[in-house]
């Protein structure tokens, strides 16, 4: 079961502080993280990468993403 | 579209835009607009607030049509690209008083962080001060927001017309500009002000203004290009990603002015500056904090408000009010210094932004 973040509706750069915080708790393993506009989006998977993170798939889910990252 | 989309979302793609738009400031100054200052957001609404007659100091006071081709720029590139997503009610009105601040601090030291690049790069030292001061009150920001701090979900708005509401409104002020052009000589239209002298009556053609503008509207949504958001995650993540794109912008300005002539080195006697240092730094530091806890810089938030953001925009009316204020009770500082009441408001903004930065937390 992945971990999920809701950053919806959050300003910068709280979607990015969220999604940090997560991979600091979790270290290994999947995250799910749902934010609803395409800055938001760019920022999380930017984040994800650089902390050696795997950006699996975005899908849109009404006005939102729902970004899937994960390390093995 | 696809791929012009994530061009921009590259690392190349926000150097390119940071260096168009340094390029661009040194030519609109070149063509008329205020020395160091082709592009000031704070400025260029505080004119904005006078050619309103919101404030009535005569020699700011022109309707800037760089800041209505911002918002409009940044509105057709949001629908281009399908990002027009009519938004708000994150705390409203606490960001309205975020933007009356971070105008008083903007003016206390004259220029927003846009500027303090632009005065640096046009060889003004006093801009240390203010860049110092910047990259402060952004790190007390940072140290907010990793304690929790959060000014709360935006809603989607339940009609697209809420979105529509602040891009109509430039375009209403750019038809009024239009049609109610400065009489020769006279500092009124029939509804509009304008500055006889001073930095309000210094102005690159309508037109190109107008184009630079929208241009910079359109890229900058594309990149989200911010000045605020440059040196923030560069504190928080160590990401340099913003700061690339705020970087390219300064060298650009650099050699821009070193190629027009533009470029003076020193303190004393630089154009619409001051050499009080302190209040360089503090009044930088009151904006920095401020546009941290509003989550963009000016020229962002313009940006934002293009995209159908709400919130975006009440913080840029808070700021055109905060220069109205500013103006009308002595707050604004001068080539002579700062105002008489300088002093005392960027210490209440201080102490209002920290008592924000303390209680809005995330639940």
């Amino acid at each position: 079961m992945a971990e999920i973040v809701d950053a919806r509706g959050l300003s910068c750069p709280e979607p990015v502080l969220l999604t940090l915080e997560a991979i600091k708790k979790l270290g290994k393993g999947e995250i799910e993280i749902l934010v609803d506009t395409d800055t938001s989006k760019e920022n999380v998977s930017r984040a994800a990468n650089s902390m050696g993170w795997q950006v699996v798939t975005v899908e849109q889910e009404g006005t939102a993403y729902k970004i899937k990252i994960k390390k093995d | 579209m696809e791929a012009l989309k994530n061009f921009f979302a590259t690392r190349t793609g926000i150097i390119v835009v940071g260096l168009i738009i340094g390029v661009l400031a040194p030519f609109l100054q070149f063509l008329g607009n205020p020395p160091n200052m082709g592009i000031c957001v704070a400025c260029m609404e505080r004119d904005i607030a006078g050619a309103l007659g919101l404030h009535r100091a005569a020699v700011v006071q022109y309707m800037r049509p760089e800041i209505l081709g911002f918002v409009i720029g940044a509105f057709f590139s949001a629908l281009a690209f399908k990002e027009f997503r009519p938004r708000g009610g994150s705390a409203p009105f606490v960001r309205f008083i975020l933007g009356i601040f971070a105008m008083i601090g903007a003016l206390v030291f004259l220029g927003c962080p846009w500027r303090t690049l632009l005065r640096l790069a046009g060889g003004d030292g006093n801009a240390i001060f203010g860049l110092l001061g910047l990259i402060f009150g952004i790190w007390v920001g940072t140290r907010f927001l990793k304690a929790g701090y959060s000014l709360g979900r935006t809603q989607t708005a339940s009609s697209k017309a809420a979105g529509l509401v602040f891009p109509f409104l430039m375009f209403g002020l750019l038809v009024l500009l239009l049609i109610d052009p400065q009489p020769e000589g006279e500092p009124r239209g029939m509804l509009l002000f304008y500055s006889l002298k001073g930095p309000g009556s210094m102005h690159a053609p309508l037109l190109i203004s107008l184009g630079a503008g929208l241009l910079i509207g359109l890229l900058a949504q594309r990149s989200r290009f911010c000045t605020m958001g440059a040196f923030r995650d560069l504190l928080l993540f160590k990401q340099g990603h913003l700061f690339a794109g705020v970087a390219a912008f300064f060298v650009a300005a650099l050699i821009t002015n070193l190629i027009l002539g533009q470029f003076n080195a020193g303190f004393e006697k630089q154009p619409i500056a001051h050499t009080m240092q302190l209040w360089n730094f503090l009044g930088m530091t009151l904006a920095g904090l401020a546009f941290t806890l509003a989550g963009g810089c000016p020229g962002r938030q313009l940006f934002m408000s293009g995209e159908g953001d709400g919130d975006a925009a009440i913080f840029a009316s808070g700021m055109i009010i905060g220069a109205a204020i500013a103006h009308n009770f002595g707050l604004a500082s001068s080539p002579q210094g700062i105002g008489p009441n300088g002093a005392v408001a960027t210490i209440i903004g201080l102490i209002v932004c920290v008592i924000i930065g303390l209680t809005m937390r995330r639940r």
